[in-house]
């Protein structure tokens, strides 16, 4: 049944993919498609990556409210990536092989995440709303330190570390898109084969170690796939808040299924399904360019709240 | 008496310091140069930050929540909706009309995020602070779509951070009104304290609950748009100057008043000769220092034990 509804979500989106790619398409054909191409595979990307990265902090943390972006995982994101522009220097960065950088700042960002979120999650697991008011205020302490440094540096540093913050669904290099779509099916692959064990992990703490499950083992491994995840995400596009929230959300809904062998190919899907046709929508129907984001955050942040006063009535 | 002594020297340092300080050397036309931009540019600080304490304080009286502050309500962006609106119709409008309408629309989001709160479940004194920043957030969304159809997008970074670097003679003028306002909060303060015991207490005593609040909120987003109309939203100063005078001197409020509205001056203060310091003569916005140190003590707030507390 589940699976099912898997397929008919993949049918979706290779159908509206190949809409976004062949509508009015005029000459010159080829470069047409080449820049339609890479815009497309962006916005799968960052989508899916989105989406499964917020299943898995969803179970690890055992609460359906949190998003990894909620909680300023994107903004640890843009502090290293501008501390480290600044420990290197623009033209030093520029100079490493793109592979090289992306395993650097997804090393960077993994050790730093486990520290601050494993020691969050650890302390404060029982208190759900501590822990999230804890983390929504970290990431606002993360952005404002970025900030600060990003005022500190040389304008041709800040043009670097603007352009790795803000690449935009625009303009996507191929290479680093490459490297993305590498890293992100690597960590996708790889969340698929955890899944019974996630599974298990879904169930709390103590019922997972009483089954056997090593716990704290799969959070690390865990936060480290989610690292992979959102560095891919936001070093594409940016933070996007709640599209997270909004994917994960529907993926539950719609297989009803608690199994993450279903729910994370089906978030990942929905994810991208969103951001392709919400791009479609807005560039190609109403020829608004930067709204998407904008019109994601807005119901992102009404569908929480809806949830947060629907979870007191139960 | 004594204890009063460190603080205000500590003050007094601080304006010094906040004086002496900028691109521009003291040369034979200092004077002129401290009547038009220094002494603007500090005190602009002090009062913008004395009211944004003030304004905390009230809005934690109100909804009973120490984590709660305004810009934490909506009213920032409410208010920041309502100026892109007067751009849009009515760009010619007089400062005081743009004032009014901004205050009118923060009271308005203030009074949707009441409606809010009064839905949330009261044992989970968190969910507050949170349902307030993601509805802040989502009236924040609609002003940036809203500006960004618009192109307005210039105008809304102005007012979103913070800052004081274009404050002058003649630019800040409207920011007295906040001492006038504090005097207002003064002379109200033992009605605010009742507030704070909750609508059937309150009534209990005497208190015309339905009205004290309105004024108050009334007061609260007036200081709002006055704040964010001549120098932009700074986030936390109304939630930090309020609970550490709380944890310094207990609960009294109308004694604390005076003392939260020197502590949020000095605070705004702080972080405008900070952001000043770190790179002279380059600057950071204030609102960004202030992110930063706000949220630090906003964790330690949330995370230590409860204070002691004093009569």
């Amino acid at each position: 049944m589940a699976e099912r509804r898997v397929l008919w979500l993949a049918l979706a989106l290779l159908a509206l993919c190949a809409a976004f790619l062949a509508w009015q398409l005029r000459a010159p054909m080829g470069f047409i498609l080449g820049l339609r191409a890479a815009k497309l595979g962006a916005l799968v990307c960052v989508g899916a990556a989105t989406g499964a990265a917020t299943i898995l902090f969803q179970t690890v943390a055992s609460n359906r409210l949190l998003t990894p972006g909620l909680v300023g995982f994107d903004a640890l994101f843009i502090l290293l990536q501008t501390l480290l522009v600044l420990a290197l220097g623009g033209v030093g960065l520029a100079q490493l092989p793109a592979s090289l950088r992306f395993g650097m700042e997804v090393i960077a960002l993994a050790a730093a995440s486990t520290a601050l979120f494993g020691l969050l999650l650890r302390r404060d697991a029982r208190d759900v709303t501590r822990m999230i008011l804890t983390g929504i205020i970290l990431g606002v302490m993360l952005r404002g330190l970025a900030e600060m440094v990003q005022r500190l540096m040389d304008p041709s540093d800040f043009a670097v570390v603007q352009q790795a913050m803000f690449a935009s669904f625009g303009r996507v290099e191929p290479q680093q898109l490459a490297v993305s779509a590498v890293v992100l099916l690597a960590a996708l692959a790889a969340a698929l084969r955890m899944a019974p064990a996630l599974d298990v992990a879904a169930l709390g703490r103590s019922t997972a170690r009483g089954l056997g499950l090593d716990h704290d083992r799969l959070v690390l491994v865990t936060l480290l796939l989610m690292a992979a995840m959102v560095s891919v995400s936001t070093a594409l596009v940016g933070p996007i808040t709640f599209l997270g929230l909004l994917t994960a959300s529907l993926a539950r809904q719609l297989t009803g299924s608690h199994r993450h062998a279903i729910l994370l190919p089906a978030a990942a899907m929905i994810g991208a399904l969103i951001l392709v046709a919400g791009q479609f929508v807005f560039e190609r129907l109403m020829g608004s360019q930067s709204a998407l984001a904008v019109i994601v955050e807005l119901f992102g942040g009404l569908l929480f709240l809806a949830l947060v006063l629907k979870r007191r009535r139960r | 008496m004594r204890r009063w002594l460190f603080p205000l020297a500590a003050l007094a340092g601080l304006i010094a310091l906040s004086l002496s300080l900028g691109a521009a050397s003291f040369g034979e036309d200092a004077g002129w140069l401290l009547m038009v931009s220094r002494l603007p540019r500090t005190a602009a600080a002090l009062l913008a930050g004395a009211g944004l304490a003030l304004a905390g304080v009230v809005v934690q009286q109100v909804v009973q929540n120490r984590l709660v502050e305004p810009s934490l309500t909506g009213a920032p962006e409410a208010a920041m909706l309502g100026l892109l609106a007067v751009t849009l119709l009515a760009p010619g409008l007089a400062v005081a009309g743009k004032m009014l309408i901004a205050a009118g629309c923060a009271l308005a989001g203030m009074a949707g995020y009441l409606a809010l709160a009064a839905r949330l479940p009261r044992e989970d004194p968190m969910l507050l602070p949170i349902v307030g920043m993601v509805y802040g957030g989502i009236l924040g969304a609609i002003g940036v779509w809203a500006a960004w159809s618009a192109d307005l997008m210039q105008y809304l970074g102005a007012w979103r951070l913070g800052e004081f670097s274009g404050v002058m003679q003649g630019r800040y003028e409207w920011l007295w009104a906040i001492a006038a306002l504090a005097g207002l909060l003064y002379v109200i303060a033992d009605r605010i304290t009742i507030l704070g015991l909750g609508e059937a207490q309150a009534r209990s005593l005497g208190l015309d609950y339905a009205q004290t609040r309105a004024l108050g909120l009334v007061v609260v987003s007036v200081i709002t748009a006055l704040v964010l109309v001549t120098v932009g939203a700074f986030p936390f100063v109304g939630l930090v100057a309020p609970n550490l005078v709380a944890r310094w001197r207990g609960d009294n409020l109308r004694a604390n008043l005076p003392l939260i509205a020197l502590g949020g001056g000095a605070l705004l203060l702080a972080a405008d000769v900070i952001g000043r310091l770190i790179r002279y003569p380059f600057e950071i916005p204030a609102a960004t220092v202030i992110a930063v140190f706000g949220a630090g003590v906003f964790l330690w707030l949330l995370h230590a034990a409860p204070g002691r507390r004093h009569g």
